[in-house]
C-alpha cells in the first residue's frame, strides 16, 4: 500500500464537483481510496477518518487530492486521471435542452393560452380526467373518446354549463370549429349552415351532400350521441345552438339526431323556438326521412337547387346477384343504422352483430363500441372489416355487398386502395356509399374512380347506395 | 387559433396537417389501480375551488423571524418527551440515524450520562415519549429530535399570529441529526444550548425591536436567484441572515469572544438558513391544511423508516410507504450500503416548491446525481406538471423568471406517475455514524394512490 498526498493550493472546485471526481478517480486502476476534496475541516476530518495524514497548515482554499495505491507503480497514471476528471468536471457533455411535452391537459392548456378547444382521445374511461382540466380552464372540448360512462358525460356537461364551455361527445367523430375540421373532418368551405350533430357520420354525410350542392357551412358541433336522452337532457345541444345563434354567418342551423326522449324533444324545440335563427330538424330513424332528404329539405329552405346525387356506374364486369342476403360492413355508426332501417323496411329482419354476416341480411357497424374496446376506429384501423369482407365475398349466399367510405382529414389515405383487392376478387355486386367533400385530402374523385375501376357502384348518398342495392336484391326474390 | 390534443397523435396530425398550430399532451395511463378513483376526485365539485383556496392561502403566508427559545418554553415540551422527523413511529421500527438522534437527545437532557445507555430507556418506553415535530408546528431536519432544552427558531405569520418552529442547525457531518451522539456531537449541542441560543435570541429580539423581524420569506425569494434551492443549498440564504442579524448580535452586550464564535459558527455552516427555511415553508404550508375537497398535499416526511405525506382534504392523516435510498453520491468510502433509507422533514421545502423543485436555480445541486445543467431545467419543468400554481415570488431568473411549482397535486402525481423530487442529505444506517453523502430521492409511488383512494371516499 502507498499513499499519496498532496495540497494544490488556490485549486478550487465546488464540494459536489469533487464528490464526483472522487468517485471517478477511486474507479482507477491500481487504487484503494481516494478523496479529492477542499482542506474544510469536515473534509479533513473524512480524510483522516480514511487513514491519510493531511499536512500542517492546510486552509479551506486547498484542495486536497489523497490516494491510497495497491499498486506503487500506479501513481503517475493515477494523477493523470485525477487532472483528467479535474478537467472533464466542467466539460461534462450537456444533456438534451429539449423540452419535454406537457403530461395533462391543465398544464398544456397553462401554457397554450390561444387554445380555445382541446381534443381528447384517450381510453373511454380516462377520459373524464382530462375533460375536466379542458372546462376548468374554461376552454370547449371534444372528447373523440367512446365507452366514456354516462354519468361521467353528465356531470362533465354540468360542470361546462356553469361555466359556459361546450362539451362536444362524447364518441364525438366529427367538428368544425372556426374553419378547423377535428376528429374525422371534412374539409367544407364557410357558408350560410350551421350543424349541431348528436351522430358523427350523420354529421359527415349532411357535410358532403351539402358541399355537393355547393353550400357551405360555417361550424359542425358535436354533441354526442347520448345527449339528447333523459340522463344528459340536451345540455351541449342548448349551448351549441346558442353559440350557433349568436353567429352572424349562420342563415340555418341543422339539429341532426336520433329523435330525442319525448321531454328533452320538447324542451329543446322550446329553446329552439326562441331563437333568432331558424332550426331545421333532421331527426334519424324509424318514420323520419332519410339524410339525403333532410339535405334537400335544408337547400328548399335556403332556395337552393338540389342537384341530383351522382353516382358513377360500374363496369361492365358488375357482379350477378346470386346469393339472397344483403351484407352492409360499414364503418359510420349512422350510415350503418340508415342503411339498416331502409334495409328492414323492405327485408324484414336485418342484423346487426358480426354472426349476422353469416347467417342472413346483416347491417354491421365496425365503428360500435363492441367492436372498438382496445382497438383503433375502423376509420383508422380497417383491418377488421376488411377481414369479414373478404369471408363475405367468399360467402355463395351473399346476394350483394354494401360499403361505406368516409374521406377527410383523420380518416385512411386512401380508403380505395385498401378495398380495391377486395372489390375485385368479389364476384357478387358491391355498392359504396362514398361520404367526402371536394376538398378532402384523400381526392374525392381519385376515390370514386378508383373504387368503380375495382368494380363497385359508388353512390354520393347513403340512402341511395342502400335503395339501389335493395333494389338490385329484389331482382333475385 | 390552435388546439390542445390529447391522445391518439393521428387526430394530432390531422389538425396539423390544417395548418393550425397543435399542442400535443403527451398522455400515458395513470397509475395502476387510480383510474376510477381519479375520476371520482375530478368530479368533486368541491375540488377546483378547494385547490384555488389552498393554493391562495398559502401563498398569502409572510414568515417572519419573530423568537429564538428553548422548545420546553415555546413547545411546552416536558422532559422525557422527544419530537422527530417524519409520521409517527416507535423505537423498535426506528432506523439507525433516528435512533442515534433519540440518544444523543436523551444524553443532552441528562436522563443517561452515555448516549448508550438511553437504548434500554428507549426500548422500556415508560419514561419517554416519541412524537412527530409536525404534531407539534415544528419541522425538524433529518432525525428532526427535538428535546426540551434545544433553542429553537420561532416562524409567526403575522396576519394570522399562527406560529411554526425549527431547532437550530448543528452544521455538517458527525451532528446529531444525522445519527450521532460522539462526545463532540454533545459539545457543541451543549454549546449551542448556553451560547448560541440566548445570543440569536438576543439578536432576533433587537432586530424585531430596531428595524422589524427578520423577513424569512423574502430572504428565500432572494437566495433563489442567488443559487441556492433551500434545502440542499443554502449559502446566500445563511449570509444574508447573518447580514441581517449581526448590527443587533454586536449591540447585545455579550462577550465579544462568545460573539466571534456566533458569527464564526453561523457563517461556517453553509446549512444554517435550511433551518429557517424549513418553518417558513411548514407556516405557508399549515395554512392550506384542512381545505374539505383539495388535493394539495401539505407535508411531506419521512422518519428513516416511513415516508408519509399529508393532503389538505384528508385532515391530519398520514400516508406512509417505505422511505426510499437516495441516489447520490458519498463521502470518503462511504457507499450506498452504508446509507439509511430518507429521513427528515425537510422535504417540507420540496412541498413548498423549492429544494428539488427549484433545482433549474441551482444547477449544482444536480450533479449530486451525475447529471447536467439541462437535468436541473427538466426536473424543475417536470414538477410543474404535477403542481397546481406556480408562485409569483419565488421566480428561477434561468426559466424566464417563471414562478417555482407550488402546490403539488395528488390527481396529477397520479395521472402522470412522476413523483416529486427531492434533494437530500444521506445519513449512515447505523447509529453514531452521520451523514455518509447527498443525493437525490423519491417518495413510494404507492402513497399517492393511498391519499387519493382517501379523497375518492370523501368526495360527495
Amino acid at each position: 500500500m502507498t499513499t499519496h498526498v498532496e495540497l494544490r493550493p488556490g485549486a478550487y472546485a465546488d464540494s459536489v464537483t469533487l464528490l464526483q471526481v472522487s468517485r471517478t478517480v477511486a474507479q482507477l486502476d491500481g487504487v484503494a481510496a481516494a478523496q479529492v476534496a477542499m482542506a474544510t475541516p469536515l473534509n479533513v476530518e473524512v480524510l483522516e477518518s480514511m487513514g491519510f495524514v493531511i499536512p500542517e497548515g492546510a486552509s479551506v482554499n486547498d484542495l486536497v487530492v489523497a490516494v491510497r495505491l495497491d499498486d506503487p507503480h500506479a501513481l503517475d497514471a493515477v494523477l493523470a486521471g485525477v487532472d483528467q476528471a479535474l478537467a472533464d468536471s466542467t466539460r461534462r457533455p450537456a444533456g438534451s435542452a429539449e423540452v419535454a411535452p406537457h403530461r395533462t391537459t391543465a398544464t398544456a392548456l397553462r401554457d397554450d393560452r390561444e387554445a380555445t378547444t382541446v381534443l381528447i382521445s384517450v381510453p373511454g374511461p380516462n377520459a373524464v380526467v382530462e375533460a375536466m382540466d379542458a372546462i376548468e380552464a374554461g376552454r370547449d372540448v371534444m372528447i373523440f373518446s367512446d365507452n366514456v360512462p354516462v354519468e361521467h358525460e353528465v356531470a362533465l356537461k354540468q360542470a361546462a354549463a356553469t361555466r359556459g364551455a361546450l362539451v362536444m361527445g362524447p364518441d364525438c367523430g366529427t367538428a368544425i370549429v372556426g374553419g378547423v375540421g377535428l376528429g374525422f373532418a371534412n374539409v367544407v368551405t364557410p357558408g350560410p349552415v350551421g350543424i349541431v350533430a348528436a351522430s358523427g357520420t350523420g354529421c359527415q354525410q349532411l357535410l358532403a351532400l351539402l358541399d355537393h350542392a355547393g353550400v357551405g357551412v360555417t361550424a359542425a358541433l358535436g354533441v354526442g350521441g347520448r345527449d339528447l336522452g333523459t340522463e344528459v337532457g340536451g345540455l351541449a345541444t342548448r349551448e351549441a345552438l346558442r353559440r350557433l345563434d349568436a353567429d352572424p354567418e349562420i342563415e340555418l342551423i341543422v339539429l341532426v339526431s336520433k329523435p330525442p326522449a319525448p321531454a328533452v324533444a320538447t324542451a329543446i324545440q322550446e329553446y329552439a323556438d326562441r331563437l333568432g335563427t331558424p332550426v331545421e330538424l333532421a331527426l334519424l330513424g324509424p318514420g323520419q326521412p332519410d339524410l339525403t332528404a333532410a339535405a334537400e329539405r335544408v337547400l328548399q329552405r335556403l332556395g337552393h337547387p338540389v342537384p341530383t346525387w351522382t353516382t358513377v356506374d360500374p363496369p361492365e364486369s358488375f357482379g350477378r346477384v346470386n346469393g339472397k342476403w344483403l351484407r352492409g360492413l360499414f364503418v359510420g355508426g349512422t350510415l350503418a343504422g340508415e342503411a339498416r332501417q331502409l334495409a328492414t323496411e323492405t327485408l324484414g329482419q336485418v342484423s346487426s352483430d358480426l354472426g349476422g354476416l353469416a347467417t342472413g341480411h346483416a347491417v354491421v357497424d365496425f365503428g360500435d363500441d363492441a367492436y372498438t374496446a382496445g382497438r383503433a376506429h375502423p376509420m383508422i384501423d380497417p383491418t377488421l372489416r376488411l377481414d369479414h369482407l373478404a369471408r363475405v365475398a367468399a360467402d355463395p349466399s351473399t346476394g350483394v355487398i354494401l360499403l361505406d367510405v368516409v374521406l377527410g382529414h383523420g380518416a385512411e389515405p386512401d380508403p380505395a386502395e385498401l378495398l380495391a383487392p377486395a372489390i375485385e376478387a368479389a364476384t357478387v355486386p358491391i355498392v359504396v356509399s362514398l361520404v367526402g367533400t371536394s376538398g378532402d385530402p384523400q381526392g374525392l374523385d381519385r376515390q370514386r374512380s378508383a373504387l368503380a375501376a375495382a368494380g363497385a357502384e359508388v353512390h354520393l348518398s347513403n340512402a341511395g347506395a342502400t335503395r339501389r342495392a335493395l333494389e338490385m336484391l329484389g331482382a333475385t326474390r | 387559433m390552435s388546439v390542445v390534443t390529447t391522445g391518439v397523435d393521428l387526430l394530432a396530425d390531422a389538425i396539423a396537417a390544417q395548418a393550425v398550430d397543435v399542442t400535443r399532451v403527451d398522455w400515458r395511463p395513470p397509475m395502476p389501480g387510480t383510474e376510477s378513483d381519479l375520476a371520482t376526485v375530478a368530479l368533486d365539485p368541491r375540488r377546483s375551488a378547494a385547490n384555488t383556496l389552498a393554493v391562495t392561502a398559502m401563498l398569502g403566508v409572510t414568515a417572519h423571524l419573530v423568537d429564538v427559545a428553548p422548545a420546553s418554553e415555546v413547545l411546552g415540551l416536558q422532559r422525557g418527551e422527544f419530537l422527530h422527523a417524519g409520521p409517527p413511529i416507535e423505537w423498535a421500527r426506528a432506523s439507525g440515524p433516528m435512533r442515534g438522534g433519540l440518544m444523543a437527545g436523551a444524553a443532552l437532557e441528562g436522563l443517561v450520562d452515555d448516549p448508550e445507555d438511553a437504548v434500554a430507556l428507549f426500548e422500556d418506553g415508560k419514561s419517554v415519549s416519541l412524537e412527530p415535530c409536525h404534531h407539534r408546528g415544528t419541522v425538524g431536519p433529518m432525525a428532526g429530535v427535538v428535546t426540551p432544552s434545544m433553542w429553537m427558531f420561532v416562524l409567526e405569520d403575522r396576519a394570522t399570529g399562527r406560529r411554526t418552529h425549527c431547532s437550530l442547525n448543528e452544521g455538517l457531518g458527525k451532528v446529531l441529526r444525522y445519527g450521532a451522539y460522539s462526545p463532540d456531537v454533545l459539545k457543541r449541542l451543549r454549546w449551542m444550548g448556553d451560547v448560541l441560543g440566548p445570543a440569536l435570541r438576543a439578536a432576533v429580539r433587537g432586530t424585531v425591536d430596531t428595524s422589524g423581524p427578520v423577513d424569512v420569506t423574502g430572504i428565500l425569494t432572494q437566495m433563489l436567484q442567488m443559487g441556492d434551492e433551500a434545502h440542499n443549498r443554502n449559502r446566500a440564504g445563511t449570509l444574508m441572515l447573518l447580514r441581517d442579524l449581526s448590527p443587533a448580535l454586536a449591540l447585545a452586550g455579550l462577550d465579544p469572544q462568545d460573539v466571534a464564535q456566533v458569527l464564526r459558527f453561523v457563517g461556517g455552516n453553509d446549512h444554517f438558513f435550511l433551518n429557517l427555511a424549513m418553518p417558513a415553508c411548514k407556516l405557508a404550508l399549515d395554512a392550506a391544511r384542512d381545505i374539505p375537497g383539495s388535493t394539495m398535499v401539505v407535508a411531506m416526511a419521512r422518519n428513516g423508516t416511513d415516508f408519509g405525506i399529508q393532503v389538505s382534504g384528508t385532515g391530519d392523516e398520514w400516508f406512509t410507504g417505505p422511505a426510499q435510498v437516495a441516489d447520490g453520491l458519498y463521502l470518503g468510502d462511504y457507499g450506498p450500503d452504508d446509507a439509511n433509507p430518507d429521513i427528515g422533514d425537510s422535504a417540507i421545502t420540496e412541498t413548498a416548491g423549492i429544494g428539488g423543485f427549484a433545482m433549474a436555480t441551482a444547477p449544482a445541486i444536480v450533479r449530486l446525481v451525475g447529471g447536467s445543467v439541462p437535468d436541473a431545467l427538466a426536473t424543475t419543468r417536470r414538477m410543474h406538471e404535477i403542481t397546481l400554481a406556480e408562485n409569483p415570488r419565488w421566480s428561477v431568473p434561468v426559466l424566464e423568471f417563471q414562478g417555482t411549482p407550488t402546490g403539488i397535486d395528488v390527481t396529477r402525481v397520479c395521472r402522470t406517475g412522476i413523483l416529486p423530487q427531492i434533494n437530500t442529505g444521506m445519513a449512515g444506517k447505523v447509529a453514531g455514524v452521520g451523514q455518509v453523502g447527498a443525493g437525490l430521492v423519491t417518495p413510494p409511488a404507492e402513497i399517492f394512490p393511498q391519499a387519493l383512494a382517501r379523497l375518492a371516499e370523501l368526495a360527495p
